[in-house]
């Protein structure tokens, strides 16, 4: 219009700020105020009207709430009030302990599957099985025998996150192209040099891609897992604020879910830009 | 025979399923021979074997039956004495240029210092044209021909005892592969390396090769002559054709592939070793009765 250009990326971004701000703007219009007391008739105010209503509450308290938390995100006001940093942190170190563990499992043994087509075959009906199992369904089981809620927890985590890696792996191993084996042949490289300088490196991409899911997984799952175990984590802290009504704390805790697994996955991503490589 | 050659191919026999309970016999009792330093083709029709006996030579595949034996000893299992360069190039796409020619000379000889490995690496990229900041591209970041060159710098950079060339120009245009089949004499000239080589070029044979070995279809595949390529060397592409040798070979060699190599197609060996026949053309000054004798099967 004004000759202006803008790059793609700038007028996508102008875009997703108009969005978010009309997105915003309704949603503090479509919720009611509530009147306040002294306007009320004395048979309103007998009723209850004058009581503090629950409802959805508008962006703009969700906003308010948000920097109220995020100033001091580390509180500690006893066993069920502690501030969001921490709640986060506590689900942060689940998620990447049974996520570390399920890795040092799954690789490998994936590498193993994936070089031998025998092995392949013969663990595929378990896995195939056990890989459709809600993580949650394991969770009594876990109880039982671990006896421990946060080590439970951890197993659940542990159990979802194992089979994109595991597949993925053994999948990209058996997909090495054999011109590159035969290299690795050729120069007399022995198994483990071989493993480590051909077959890594060529699955490379597919084993992160399966990494990159398994953390996406591990993150939906944690929240869930942390409402049935309480205690501590993002996901307890979700089902305690639903329990006191305070949908405003509901709301936001439901936006840094999103924020911190956006962020886990954004760092999946640099890890798969940075083992991929052109034919 | 009175002494062995450097490499020597002993009866070899290649037999595949074939899917309905049968063998289906490639090449049978095959044996013939390569002296060290020399430069040998082998020329066929698809499907006659060259692969297969490649891949043997190498060591990555089992023959059925017969030996390979090279410096008396026999070949087993791919080594880092023969070096191979794959048609397709075979390089690996997340190492840069020098470190997939590195790589080959670390494993070659483990105990030089890294600052050794990389200067002997940097050599012979630099004999085949490859220098300053191009060694540090990625193969997908390169031309067909240069990811050749850098194939071929690294079977030389290992110089291993015998180099194994499989249609190493069958994916390059026609003037691509006119510079690298010059590169590729350049840098065969400085060494005394015994090279094996398929192809599918008579042209490209020719100017490389000082035998050619010639295939009949298959299967019972056999090779069936070995053709001395009397045109000496240095060699050039525009040199050669003024040769009065060149088309009297060229022609023996269209002529074959062209007729022959259909024709004599299918006999069995019947057990027998099968040695292919030494045929020497040259026209410039043996003598005349001479010269008749050894002209055997050519029709000009």
């Amino acid at each position: 219009m004004a000759g202006v250009e803008l790059s793609d990326n700038k007028r996508a971004a102008i875009l997703s700020i108009v969005m978010l701000a009309v997105g915003l703007v309704i949603w503090e219009m479509a919720i009611p105020g509530q009147k306040p007391v002294g306007e009320l008739t004395e048979y309103e105010r007998l009723t209850g009207a004058g009581a503090q209503k629950a409802g959805v509450p508008p962006p703009s308290q969700v906003i308010a709430k948000a920097w109220e938390e995020l100033s001091n995100p580390f509180y500690v006001n006893g066993p069920n009030d502690k501030g969001i940093g921490i709640q986060i942190g506590h689900s942060i170190y689940r998620v990447l302990t049974g996520y570390a563990l399920a890795a040092l499992v799954a690789i490998p043994f994936g590498f193993l599957i994936g070089m031998s087509a025998v092995a392949y075959k013969a663990f595929n009906p378990f896995i195939q099985v056990l890989r459709p199992i809600s993580p949650l369904a394991w969770m009594p089981l876990a109880l039982f025998i671990i006896q421990d809620s946060d080590a439970s927890a951890i197993f659940v985590i542990f159990i979802c996150s194992i089979w994109p890696m595991l597949l993925n792996t053994a999948f990209g191993v058996a997909g090495v192209r054999q011109d590159w084996v035969n290299v690795a042949r050729t120069h007399e490289l022995g198994h483990l040099k071989t493993a480590f300088m051909v077959i890594l490196p060529a699955a490379a991409p597919t084993i992160v891609t399966g990494m990159r899911i398994s953390i996406g997984i591990a993150w939906l799952v944690i929240v869930a897992a942390e409402m049935l175990v309480g205690g501590t984590g993002i996901g307890y802290y979700v089902w305690n604020e639903w329990n006191n009504l305070d949908l405003t704390s509901v709301i936001f805790s439901i936006l840094m879910i999103g924020i911190v697994g956006m962020m886990l996955d954004a760092a999946f991503a640099m890890l798969q830009r940075a083992v991929a490589y052109a034919e | 025979m009175v002494s062995k050659p450097f490499l020597s191919i002993e009866r070899l026999t290649q037999r595949f399923p074939d899917g309905k309970g049968e063998s289906l016999t490639v090449f049978e009792d095959a044996t013939f021979g390569v002296e060290k330093g020399e430069f040998v083709c082998i020329l066929g029709h698809s499907g006659c074997g060259k692969s297969t006996i490649m891949n043997i030579l190498a060591g990555l595949a089992e023959p059925t039956s017969g030996v390979v034996k090279m410096d008396g000893f026999e070949v087993s299992g791919p080594s880092l004495d023969r070096g191979v360069v794959f048609q397709n190039y075979s390089l690996l796409p997340w190492l840069s240029t020098l470190k997939n020619v590195s790589f080959g000379v670390a494993a070659r000889y483990p105990d030089w210092s890294k600052a050794r490995v990389l200067e002997h690496s940097r050599e012979f990229l630099a004999k085949v044209g490859l220098e300053g900041d191009v060694i540090h591209r990625k193969p997908s970041q390169l031309s067909g021909g240069m990811r050749q060159r850098v194939s071929i710098a690294r079977a030389f950079a290992n110089q291993p005892k015998l180099l194994l060339l499989d249609e190493p120009f069958g994916a390059l245009d026609a003037l691509t592969r006119g510079t690298i089949q010059d590169e590729l004499l350049k840098i065969w000239g400085g060494t005394e390396q015994t090279v094996f080589m398929i192809t599918h070029d008579i042209d490209e044979a020719i100017l490389l090769a000082d035998r050619i070995l010639l295939m009949t279809n298959g299967p019972f595949a056999r090779v069936e002559e070995s053709v001395e390529i009397t045109i000496p060397r240095p060699r050039s592409r525009t040199g050669i054709v003024d040769h009065p040798n060149y088309y009297a070979i060229r022609n023996h060699l269209v002529h074959f592939l062209g007729q022959r190599s259909q024709e004599l197609s299918g006999a069995t060996s019947d057990g027998q070793s099968q040695s292919p026949v030494p045929i020497r053309i040259d026209k410039t000054d043996a003598p005349e009765g001479e010269g008749e004798s050894r002209l055997r099967a050519v029709n000009l």
